[in-house]
């Protein structure tokens, strides 16, 4: 079991220096940091000052390393757009979109889970039929166009919602929350509704999929043939042995809403790190997206890490050791 | 001839094809779509590109139902005067010529990747499948936008037009090949170990020869049905990519591009800019979805 | 022949299957009574309609097919027209099963203890406590060692053979009437099947309950079973006393089944076979469903299909029986 946790740090520590390596080689040789920064009309001589500065003339793997160890601290240099320090813009950002994917992570399993059990259990219902067709509208609705429509209909046309921004926040150390107002959660509704569609639709087809396949096992049959309630059957046993593919699959989808916020955050103009990341590339901010991507790549790891330990703790078949056939 | 055409319309496939609704449906949508997509410049009654004929008096006019609509612009116009039915014609062509593209190339590289990696084995079989697992974990927008962004910061302000086409296709389909790869590396290494592909080792036949000829046939089914997946998905994302600003130029707007024009107007009170494209969209997507659902409902033995 | 009424009757028996080129009748008119405490061996090869006789005895036929006419009595009662949740009660507690592969029928994520005492605790009034020791006792009768340590186990940390004890511990739980075990041994090593066998003949009749024993292993049969059923394309062919069945067979298709078992005591150069194969059930023959393959075919058998007819000990669906006619 020791040995599983080690292997899969070490796994993950080498996806970190991969992603390090390709945000070093954007940041130092897609475009010329120093004309980006200095402009076209600098001198020779300020080229090489700042070349020096940055440690531009220095060897290559040296300056990766130098790279890995300032983006260790958190230090990506200054956003290119802004000139303000890349870490300090992230931070800020940070909490909004934190709070937009909770939000809507959670309203993705709260909805989607249940429907997911119930179409499975009651194939040939009327409401099952209803649920699996909307289902595949709303695979079919890109996020951006969800977001539109609500916006549409809730801020437009009714006028009960707001379409812009997140409200009213409160400041809580260096994060900024948008739970402690009611005009903050106002601001949050669409947008986390609009975010979590996409995966509440992805949770219940896999849950109802999954679930189905539970069904035909043979131990379920063999449940069936010891008399046991349909209760028991279908929660005690169907529904255990599906959540244990699908909690590890859908711990795995959640890490794309934090990606996904991109597309929402954009519609509803959310103060999120999405929203810069969006505008970095379409200035071509290189050390925006450089550090985006080595801090979404990290929270990817964090959460791939967390659901193999998941994985490891629901099924007994990898965590008990076996102690022999008899 | 004839034979063969009734025996295509008696296979199994053909019969439950014909037996849904659903899937009826969903073909004849899309042939509609298709057709007036690809022929749109037979079918719009305007060419939104030719600034002759685009009128600024007729700017914002609302469909043809609405007060104020004119029989000339059946959904309305555009902020410009432009017909918007057009618009949203040669967008759809837009959409799916460069949604189709990724996906016939995602195709041809998993497929193939996959074949050399289920086939072969060992080192390179481990070094693709890591690879793929690794781009898996991250959703393809991500890293669509990331190609996007990085080529877009290389390559010089000028050049960036021509080259927006290929650089989109080829960003949404890098994105896309690993769920290929991995679908029929399973297959291959299943096929591996059948007799026929022993047998054909022995005579002699090539690893080529065998993986093309006698390998690939038998892993088509799931390929196909995951290719409908993702057409869907590569249309969306060119959508959200070009709604994002960072698609297509905007000198051929696909129905992406369109919407995001659009939705300056919202909140004007001119939906219909937005909300069309939107609706020609969320149709192409939806049946093409429809589509793939009920192939993989039909080429799955196991269902019945 | 016991002179109590019999556990279980099929009478005339037809399930059919609805598909979209036809209707199939994958059993026809089939009929028998297995008897309190006896083991009835049901014998016959792959598709014959053995498996889908003891789902559909223990009400768990899976759609498209269904039971289109007959009637399945249990002590007399009707068990073949009861709603789900009547249907449900019996199972466990009057008819257990036991199915062919012992890794597939455990739930992996669950005990062996938490199966079996769920499985108590449905049928039997007792409490958790009770219902755990006599899971031990169970899990000890089917020949589990350190059973009261083992009742703590996960299903993969058992051996084949282990599991399938456990599977008979599972089926027998609720002190059933009747088992209904589909090939038992089929999926385990040769070296276990006698075991299991064994295991499963001594702890019924220590029990009381009789058993339907499915398989295609006549071996298996002659050594375990009271009386056999050798089925045919979804008819029964001939029923009778395993000795009567086995050493005279009435049917010339058991004739053909046993000389088909090669012996140690004759040497042969070639293997008997049967000729043909079992026909496909959308292309039963009329009459008798065997009579392209049999080597006493009459006139009579292409166009009459003949009814279970007294042939000594045993009966067997065969014109060649029929009393009336002159040999």
């Amino acid at each position: 079991m020791v040995f599983f946790i080690l292997r899969r740090l070490l796994q993950a520590v080498g996806v970190m220096l991969s992603v390090a390596l390709i945000s070093f080689i954007l940041f130092q040789y897609v475009g010329d940091p120093v004309t980006i920064m200095l402009g076209q009309d600098a001198t020779e001589q300020d080229r090489i000052e700042l070349r020096q500065q940055l440690g531009l003339d220095q060897p290559a793997p040296i300056q990766f390393a130098r790279f890995v160890g300032n983006a260790l601290q958190g230090d990506f240099g200054l956003s290119l757009r802004q000139g303000q320090k890349v870490s300090t813009l992230l931070a800020e950002r940070f909490p909004a979109t934190m709070e937009l994917s909770v939000a809507a992570a959670g309203l993705a399993l709260i909805v989607g889970l249940p429907l997911g059990v119930y179409t499975a259990l009651n194939r040939h219902s009327r409401l099952s039929q209803l649920v699996l067709t909307l289902s595949l509208v709303g695979v079919s609705l890109p996020t951006f166009l969800i977001g539109i429509l609500l916006i549409l209909v809730f801020a437009v046309m009714l006028g009960w919602l707001p379409s812009y921004g997140r409200g009213e926040t409160v400041q809580l150390g260096w994060w900024s929350t948008g739970l402690l107002t009611a005009d903050g959660w106002e601001h949050l509704i669409l947008p986390a509704i609009t975010l979590s569609l996409f995966q509440l639709t992805l949770i219940l087809r896999l849950v109802r999929s999954e679930m189905l396949e539970v069904l035909r096992q043979d131990y379920i049959k063999f449940a069936r043939a010891r008399g046991l309630t349909r209760r028991a059957i279908h929660f005690g046993h169907a529904l255990k042995n599906t959540l244990v593919p699908v909690i590890t699959i859908t711990g795995l989808q959640l890490g794309g809403i934090i990606a996904f916020a991109i597309v929402t955050e954009t519609v509803f103009q959310w103060p999120g790190m999405g929203l810069l990341f969006i505008q970095a590339v379409q200035f071509a901010d290189i050390p925006v997206m450089a550090a985006y991507l080595c801090l979404i790549a990290l929270i990817f790891v964090v959460i791939n890490l967390v659901v193999d330990m998941l994985y490891f703790v629901v099924d007994p078949r990898l965590r008990v050791a076996r102690t022999g056939a008899h | 001839m004839k034979r063969r055409l009734y025996q295509l319309w008696d296979s199994d496939l053909a019969y439950a094809w014909r037996n849904s609704n659903i899937a009826v449906l969903a073909s004849v949508m899309l042939l509609l779509l298709l057709v007036g997509s690809v022929g749109a410049d037979w079918v719009a009654p305007h060419n939104p590109f030719d600034l002759a004929s685009i009128n600024l008096i007729d700017a914002l006019t609302p469909p043809i139902w609405m007060e104020g609509g004119n029989p000339l612009y059946l959904l309305g116009t555009d902020s410009q005067g432009r017909d918007l039915y057009s618009s949203l014609l040669y967008g759809m062509r837009v959409s799916l010529f460069i949604g189709v593209s990724s996906v016939i190339l995602a195709m041809a590289m998993g497929v193939v990747l996959g074949l050399v990696s289920g086939y072969v084995g060992g080192r390179v079989d481990a070094f693709i499948m890591r690879v793929a697992d690794v781009q898996l974990s991250f959703p393809a927008i991500l890293i669509a936008l990331l190609i996007d962004g990085v080529v877009r910061a290389a390559v010089p302000a000028h050049l960036l037009e021509n080259i927006a086409f290929p650089v989109l296709i080829g960003a949404i389909a890098l994105a896309g090949w690993p769920q290929y790869a991995r679908t029929v590396r399973g297959s291959t290494l299943v096929e591996k170990n059948r007799e026929y592909v022993q047998a054909a080792r022995v005579t002699g036949v090539s690893s080529s020869a065998i993986l093309f000829q006698h390998v690939l046939p038998n892993v088509l089914g799931p390929v196909l049905v995951l290719a409908t997946v993702h057409l869907a998905t590569a249309i969306i994302t060119e959508a959200t990519l070009s709604f994002l600003g960072v698609g297509v130029p905007p000198t051929s707007p696909s129905l992406g591009t369109l919407i995001r024009v659009g939705n300056d107007f919202l909140f004007s009170g001119e939906w219909w800019i937005t909300i069309f494209p939107g609706l020609a969209l969320v149709l192409l997507v939806l049946s093409v979805n429809l589509l793939g659902d009920w192939l993989r409902d039909a080429l799955n033995p196991r269902l019945n | 022949m016991a002179d109590s009424p019999p556990l279980l009757e099929v009478r005339n028996l037809r399930v059919e299957f609805h598909t979209r080129r036809g209707i199939l009748t994958a059993l026809d008119d089939v009929s028998f009574h297995i008897d309190r405490g006896e083991v009835l061996g049901v014998v016959g090869e792959s598709g014959a309609g053995k498996s889908l006789t003891g789902s559909a005895i223990i009400g768990l036929l899976e759609p498209p097919g269904r039971i289109a006419s007959g009637q399945i009595l249990l002590n007399g009662r009707r068990i073949d027209t009861l709603n789900e949740e009547a249907s449900r009660r019996i199972r466990g507690k009057e008819i257990g099963a036991i199915f062919q592969d012992p890794l597939t029928s455990l739930n992996p994520l669950y005990t062996v203890g938490q199966q079996l005492v769920e499985t108590i605790l449905t049928h039997l009034p007792l409490t958790p406590a009770q219902a755990r020791k006599r899971a031990v006792e169970l899990l000890e009768a089917t020949g589990i060692p350190a059973a009261a340590q083992r009742i703590d186990h996960y299903p993969h940390q058992f051996s084949g053979g282990m599991r399938q004890r456990v599977v008979i511990a599972l089926a027998l739980a609720a002190e059933p009437r009747l088992i209904v075990a589909d090939e038992p041994t089929t999926a385990l090593d040769v070296s276990i099947q006698a075991q299991i066998i064994d295991l499963l003949k001594t702890i019924c009749r220590d029990r009381g309950a009789a058993v339907m024993l499915i398989t295609h292993d006549m071996g298996v049969i002659a050594e375990t079973a009271d009386r056999v059923a050798v089925m045919y394309a979804g008819r029964i062919a001939e029923i009778g006393p395993v000795s009567s069945v086995i050493g005279t067979p009435q049917h010339p298709y058991t004739r053909g089944l046993m000389d088909a078992i090669p012996s140690i005591h004759r040497s042969t150069e070639f293997l008997a076979q049967i000729d043909g194969s079992m026909p496909r059930l959308n292309a039963i023959p009329s009459g008798c469903a065997f009579n392209p393959r049999c080597p006493q075919r009459m006139p009579r058998c292409l166009t009459d299909r003949p009814e279970l007819l007294d042939a000594g000990a045993s009966r067997a669906a065969c014109w060649l029986h029929d009393a009336e006619v002159e040999l």
